[in-house]
């Protein structure tokens, strides 16, 4: 088959099972473009924004665990699109982003719309290339897919000049099934004697703590994972990234841990004396201040990069390999032993853990005339039965839906933990919506988020991608406001946001339904009627306290154990104190 | 602690970039780094000197295993090794007795004085760092007019090498 630069491209596309692709046009990628025209296989998407492509391809790959493909054109088309591959490198995703660039013999002449992207994107990719030879091009983008799969996901960027696209230039094309690169092997298997160590460890554990991440996800070791919690009986926290891996309903389940989760997933933290950490990578956000992290733990850290593992918190037991494949041997390696579990210090671990648990951190007050940001996410909840992909955009809607939509799937919960991008959840949604066109997919956000990607609301028109919108409008950046309230004495520095468009009229100029919701005793009709309309994408847009806060909370500088919680449920401590009911 | 680690490394156009800016992204130390093309030309070796904590130089070499276009590294401070870094001096030599000064300063640490002119000298001179060091200190600050070092490179004693 003689096929030119850009027909390979397609082809290849084809061959290698992508079924869609984000993208926007623009000079340096016409003659791909053309080539996508002339077929029916791939499927493109035209979105608003190549932010929005790389945030939908993102929001694919989260939630079908394929790699999300975009395309875009050079210069302003690639500078845009860095937002949404850094996003999806900070989560590990796989991304292929194919950059058009001006013609060979134009690089490096500041010829019109170009910019060097395998320099600027250099900082925010797994791995990127050039294309400097058509007859490389197939193997290349191989090369690109099997980097953005293999050992730790993340992102590739191809970056191909307009002449390697040439419509007249035809060369043999056949796929290349297969890769080798000696620069790049992923380790496939855990050290068999590491994993043994760990185990006995685990077992000889009195006050042992399961705390998992992404990596559980990404790898689809979540049946694995569940076995071996099951298994041990004991308490489990997942990060913000690894919701839904073990069931979010399940009672080992303690909570997310880190800076806004349970009371008592960080109590156990603290308290705890091994610590098996699986697929999560000790951030900041989740430690609190490493000096004070898990002070009597010894701890077990799997991991499939290495460097993941000592960076922040040094590991006593470091096994790096695939989560499947290790839990799975370690399953094995319990089935295998005479060691065996503690029960009466498990017991009495688990009481500690109850005593914190009746703490009841997430607890918030309603109120009957405003409608609490909580109160949205737990009606959403129930309304879609907890089944819906939920995406989010980054603030404390993001923190409130981890907190009370309890995931039992992973892949339901798509947001951007490690970047924290706002304008990811609309995009993103849009994503998971073309993958599971027949499931609920709705974008918890905030007014300040959405107006980040708004324009995509028409991308869900053209392509009838009808996800549910709910918008937590508190009129005020909340995240931001909630820190300047408690660390910066309430001054509220630019966080509220004056002449907010009328989102119901907005979404209507797009083509949408929108609804206003104000009262607490709407939200239900609202919410049911906005998942009635099966067919249509539906802007809720429910106005919610404007003061409402995030609890509990860790303050930068704190560790686990010093957690701060809401003022509510102070109060009901020093009253259950008055009356001699607490210790 | 000082460490000298080697690498073999894709040659490709950005591989250099990518490591130098793994370093400055993430506020890692660079003391020297040199890099050519080996003998064979799909490879190029590097070596790149860089002080740290045991921690941190744990996290550059796991870090820069990670760059897809490592193929391969290995911190030879770990071993036995031997390091040599090369320097070019010019200084002024404008008659006697600078002529002589230079000359016996020079023979008394082995180097050679490749370049004459009448009011210059150019030496070149091989050794560790400290020995480098040694000779510009020991030379007069104004006769100095210019120095060019190449950062160290480094190799493994006996058979342990650095190869694919
Ligand atoms: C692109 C981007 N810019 C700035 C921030 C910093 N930031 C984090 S949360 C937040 C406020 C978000 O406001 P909104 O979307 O209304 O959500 P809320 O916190 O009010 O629920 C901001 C500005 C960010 N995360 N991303
Ligand atoms: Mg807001």
């Amino acid at each position: 088959m003689e096929l030119s630069g850009s027909e390979i491209i397609i082809q290849f596309l084809k061959d290698e099972g992508v079924e869609y692709i984000f993208g926007y046009p623009g000079g340096a990628v016409l003659h791909i473009y053309d080539a996508l025209e002339k077929q029916n296989d791939v499927m493109h998407i035209l979105v608003r924004h190549e932010q929005g492509a790389t945030h939908a391809a993102d929001g694919f790959a989260r939630a079908t665990g394929k790699p999300g493909v975009c395309l875009v054109t050079s210069g302003p088309g690639a500078t845009n699109a860095v937002t949404g591959i850094a996003t999806a490198y900070m989560d590990s995703i796989p991304l292929v982003v194919l950059t058009g660039q001006v013609p060979s013999h134009a690089i490096g002449t500041d010829a019109f719309q170009e910019v060097d992207a395998v320099g600027v994107t250099r900082a925010c990719v797994k791995h990127n290339f050039l294309v400097k030879d058509l007859n490389k091009l197939a193997e290349t983008l191989k090369k690109a897919f099997y980097v953005a799969t293999t050992g730790r996901p993340g992102p590739v960027v191809v970056d191909i000049p307009k002449d390697i696209t040439a419509p007249h230039i035809k060369i043999p094309y056949e796929y290349p099934a297969t890769v080798d690169m000696r620069s790049y092997n992923p380790t496939f298997r855990g050290h068999p004697r590491q994993i043994k160590r760990a185990v006995e460890l685990l077992l000889s554990a009195k006050r042992p703590m399961v705390y998992t991440g992404g990596g559980v996800i990404l790898d689809g070791a979540h049946e694995e994972l569940r076995q071996l919690v099951r298994k041990l009986g004991y308490p489990m926290t997942q990060t913000l990234m690894g919701l839904g891996a073990y069931p979010g309903t399940d009672p080992l389940f303690i909570g997310m841990l880190g800076m806004h989760g349970t009371y008592e997933a960080n109590m156990a933290m603290h308290e705890c004396d091994v610590l098996l950490c699986i697929g999560a990578r000790f951030d900041d956000r989740i430690t609190g201040v490493t000096s004070k992290f898990c002070p009597y733990a010894q701890i077990i850290h799997v991991d499939i990069d290495p460097s993941s593992i000592s960076k922040t918190v040094s590991a006593d037991i470091p096994i790096v390999g695939p989560a499947k494949q290790v839990i799975g041997e370690m399953l094995k390696a319990i089935d295998k032993t005479d060691s065996e579990i503690d029960k009466p210090a498990l017991d009495s671990w688990w009481k500690r853990i109850k005593s914190w648990q009746s703490q009841d951190s997430f607890a918030y007050e309603k109120k009957k005339d405003l409608i609490q940001p909580q109160e949205a996410v737990e009606e959403l909840y129930r309304v879609t039965n907890g089944e819906a992909f939920i995406t989010s955009d980054v603030g404390q809607h993001q923190m409130y839906a981890a907190q009370f939509y309890h995931f039992d799937e992973p892949r339901r919960w798509i947001n951007s933990g490690g970047l924290g991008t706002m304008g990811f959840g609309l995009p993103a949604a849009m994503g998971v919506k073309l993958a599971f066109p027949e499931r609920d997919v709705a974008c918890i956000t905030g007014e300040g988020s959405i107006q980040m990607c708004i324009q995509e609301l028409s991308t869900c028109k053209q392509y009838d991608l009808p996800v549910k919108i709910i918008n937590l409008n508190n009129r005020y950046l909340g995240m931001v406001r909630q820190w300047q309230e408690f660390f910066y004495e309430k001054r509220y520095s630019h966080v509220y946001m004056d002449s907010l468009p009328d989102f119901v009229k907005l979404s209507e100029a797009y083509g949408h339904v929108g609804i206003r919701v104000d009262k607490p005793g709407d939200l239900n009709d609202a919410m049911v009627e906005a998942f009635r309309l099966k067919d249509r994408t539906v802007f809720l847009d429910i106005i919610t306290d404007q003061e409402a806060n995030v609890y509990p909370m860790i303050s930068n500088g704190k560790a686990h154990n010093e957690m701060d919680i809401s003022p509510l449920q102070q109060a009901r401590q020093a009253e259950l104190k008055k009356k001699g009911e607490l210790v | 602690m000082r460490h000298i680690i080697s690498l073999l490394v894709e040659n490709e156009a950005g591989a250099l970039s990518r490591i130098s800016g793994l370093f400055s992204a993430r506020g890692y130390n660079i003391e020297s780094l040199t890099v050519a093309e080996t003998e064979d030309p799909s490879l190029s070796r590097m070596t790149i000197t860089t002080t740290g904590s045991d921690r941190i130089i744990e996290q550059i070499t796991k870090q820069l295993h990670k760059l897809i276009d490592v193929v391969k590294l290995q911190d030879i401070t770990e071993g036995n090794y031997i390091e040599r870094e090369m320097m070019f001096v010019k200084v002024k030599a404008e008659g006697e007795p600078q002529r002589s000064e230079v000359k016996r300063l020079s023979d008394i640490f082995r180097a050679r004085i490749i370049d004459v002119t009448d009011t210059t000298f150019c030496i070149e001179l091989t050794g560790s760092g400290d020995k480098l060091d040694a000779y510009i200190k020991a030379m007069h600050e104004n006769n100095i007019v210019e120095v060019v070092r190449s950062g160290s490179m480094g190799i493994l004693r006996g058979e342990r090498a650095l190869t694919l």
